[in-house]
């Protein structure tokens, strides 16, 4: 295993997740991305915004292996990606602790060493005490927070978000938003998250960049300065209201 | 007092229901539905299930004694509702009907059972890929626009004019309701699951074991009960053809017509109903049992 060592030393610096002029063809012809370039390095939050049907959530997917582009190179420096998808995606038969158990069962894990790591993250998410309730039994907001869980038990290096809160009303997401931060603050990903509001992109990132409508591109990046962990009344200093006008132009201007 | 305090409980739980305990985020709150709403509700549901159809058997019976009367020296046509009943406990008939039933149970269960497994496997074949759906898929249907019919004769005349061939025919006519349910099931799985599994590199069968199949399974039981009944129409098919080994309801039934015993051939024809009835029950009370809790089996 020496060489997974030695690479992980060289990519402690490096970028974890690295696109090269990534370009995005279907075989109807539409173009979904265009000459993408992004480099993802521990310890940063990237949000991608962008109008609806830009190629965001492409850029996920090309991220993780599900598509490969038609185009450009991919690098990955990690095998451990949680991906946290738009629905929860539970399965309806299994129980909340089965449900988080369930990738690491994929991955062979013996059952009293998953079910150790499932409780973990289950306590990590707030979820404590439903652990034997099925999806239909809980909110949309505690589904997703079963889908973090399930995700966190790979303890990942690279976490991909696909608009996971786009469907949750705004009180609730605010709270997952703060759940994420605290989960990033305490376990240092690098955090890829797709939105459409550009609130919660500046609230949650160190970096904004801005996608433009078909094809897709990006057309701006704004560094996000407020401090790690962050206080949830930040979101209404003036400075906070600024920086989220500007990307709102940004965005505008793309579209 | 009691009732006082059961209508303070349903106001709390209708309210409940409103704003939804389970929908809130806080998972602090977990709902426990109080039971006495809901046993005043189970017994308004019960009344709602059995009532209505209760009262059409009632009418169904009353037009039975009319037209019975009615007729007058051709009331063989139609018999008397309890003279009908009375053939299920009259040692001259009770016997052979009850004995033809247990058989004719036997005969669908089993051709049930061969559905099944030929029908689920048949279904997560042509899942495999979409060229080997395509090749199958067209015999499935093929087998459910064959008139059964048409080909019983030819069933005797290769399995023989036993259990055998009897089992053949429930087979033939119960798969298809198998095959279709089971492939919707299979496919019906959510792609992001699918997505899922596949970024965590899972094979062709840990999907199938872990995902496609559970996911299957309330269409699996709602092909059941389908596959079921249609079982017991097979049974019966069979055994009104095929008359060697222990008769059948469909044997009683073929011999009460050919004998004009219309009192005998009426208690079997609702024996037979019976047992497709009990049949589709059992298989919807099982589905329920599996899957009821998180799937509304129904």
């Amino acid at each position: 295993m020496t060489t997974t060592d030695t690479t992980s030393v060289h990519t402690r610096a490096a970028s974890l997740l690295s696109f090269d002029d990534v370009e995005m063809t279907f075989p109807d012809g539409t173009v979904a991305l265009h000459s993408v370039n992004l480099d993802l390095k521990r310890g940063e939050f990237v949000t991608v915004v962008g109008p609806s049907g830009c190629g965001k959530s492409t850029l996920l997917r090309i991220a993780s292996g599900l598509e490969t582009p038609s185009h450009g190179e991919v690098a990955l420096a990690t095998d451990r990606i949680g991906y946290v998808f738009q629905d929860a995606t539970l399965l309806p038969w299994r129980t909340t602790r089965r449900n988080v158990e369930l990738l690491a069962e994929l991955h062979g894990e013996a059952k009293d060493r998953r079910a150790a790591a499932a409780q973990e993250t289950i306590d990590l998410v707030g979820l404590t005490g439903f652990e034997d309730h099925l999806p239909r039994q809980l909110s949309g907001g505690m589904r997703m927070r079963a889908s973090l869980a399930r995700s966190l038990t790979l303890d990942p290096e690279v976490f991909l978000f696909d608009e996971p809160f786009g469907a949750l009303d705004e009180i609730t997401r605010e709270r997952l938003n703060d759940e994420v931060l605290r989960l990033f603050t305490e376990k240092k990903f690098a955090g890829l998250f797709i939105t459409h509001s550009v609130s919660e992109a500046v609230y949650l990132s160190t970096r904004v960049i801005v996608m433009s409508g078909r094809p897709g591109k990006f057309v701006a990046e704004f560094d996000v300065p407020f401090d790690m962990p962050r206080d949830p009344e930040i979101r209404f200093t003036p400075e906070f209201a600024e920086l989220v006008g500007e990307v709102s132009h940004a965005l505008r201007e793309a579209h | 007092m009691a009732t006082d305090e059961a209508t303070t409980t349903s106001a709390v739980a209708d309210d409940t229901a409103g704003t939804g305990a389970a929908t809130s985020d806080n998972p602090a709150t977990a709902s426990a539905a109080p039971a006495a709403t809901k046993a005043r509700k189970k017994g308004q549901s019960r009344w709602l299930t059995w009532g209505p159809p209760l009262g059409i058997a009632a009418l169904l019976v009353a037009a039975a004694y009319i037209a019975n009367a009615a007729l007058g020296d051709r009331s063989f046509l139609l018999p008397a509702p309890h003279a009908v009943l009375s053939k299920l406990w009259d040692p001259s008939s009770a016997p052979d009907i009850w004995t033809a039933m247990w058989r004719t149970t036997v005969v669908s269960l089993t051709g049930l059972a061969i559905a099944m497994v030929i029908g689920v496997s048949w279904a997560i074949i042509m899942n495999q890929t979409k060229w080997m759906e395509r090749a199958l898929f067209p015999y499935a249907v093929m087998l459910q626009a064959i008139p059964i019919l048409a080909i019983t004769p030819l069933i005797g005349f290769w399995f023989g004019y036993d259990f055998t061939a009897r089992v053949v025919v429930c087979v033939i006519i119960a798969l298809f309701p198998m095959v279709s349910n089971t492939l919707f099931g299979l496919q019906s799985v959510e792609r992001g699951m699918r997505e899922l599994f596949q970024l965590q590199g899972a094979s062709r069968g840990t999907v199938l074991r872990k995902l496609e199949l559970p996911a299957a399974m309330p269409a699996i039981f709602a092909g059941m009960r389908i596959s079921a009944g249609l079982s017991v129409v097979g049974a019966i098919v069979g055994e009104f053809f095929f008359q060697r080994g222990t008769p059948g309801i469909g044997s009683l039934i073929n011999k009460y017509s050919a004998r004009l015993l219309s009192e005998e051939l009426f208690a079997s024809v609702l024996v037979a109903s019976l047992l497709g009835v009990a049949i589709f029950l059992f298989f919807g009370w099982l589905g329920k049992r599996a899957v009821g809790k998180w799937y509304d089996f129904g």
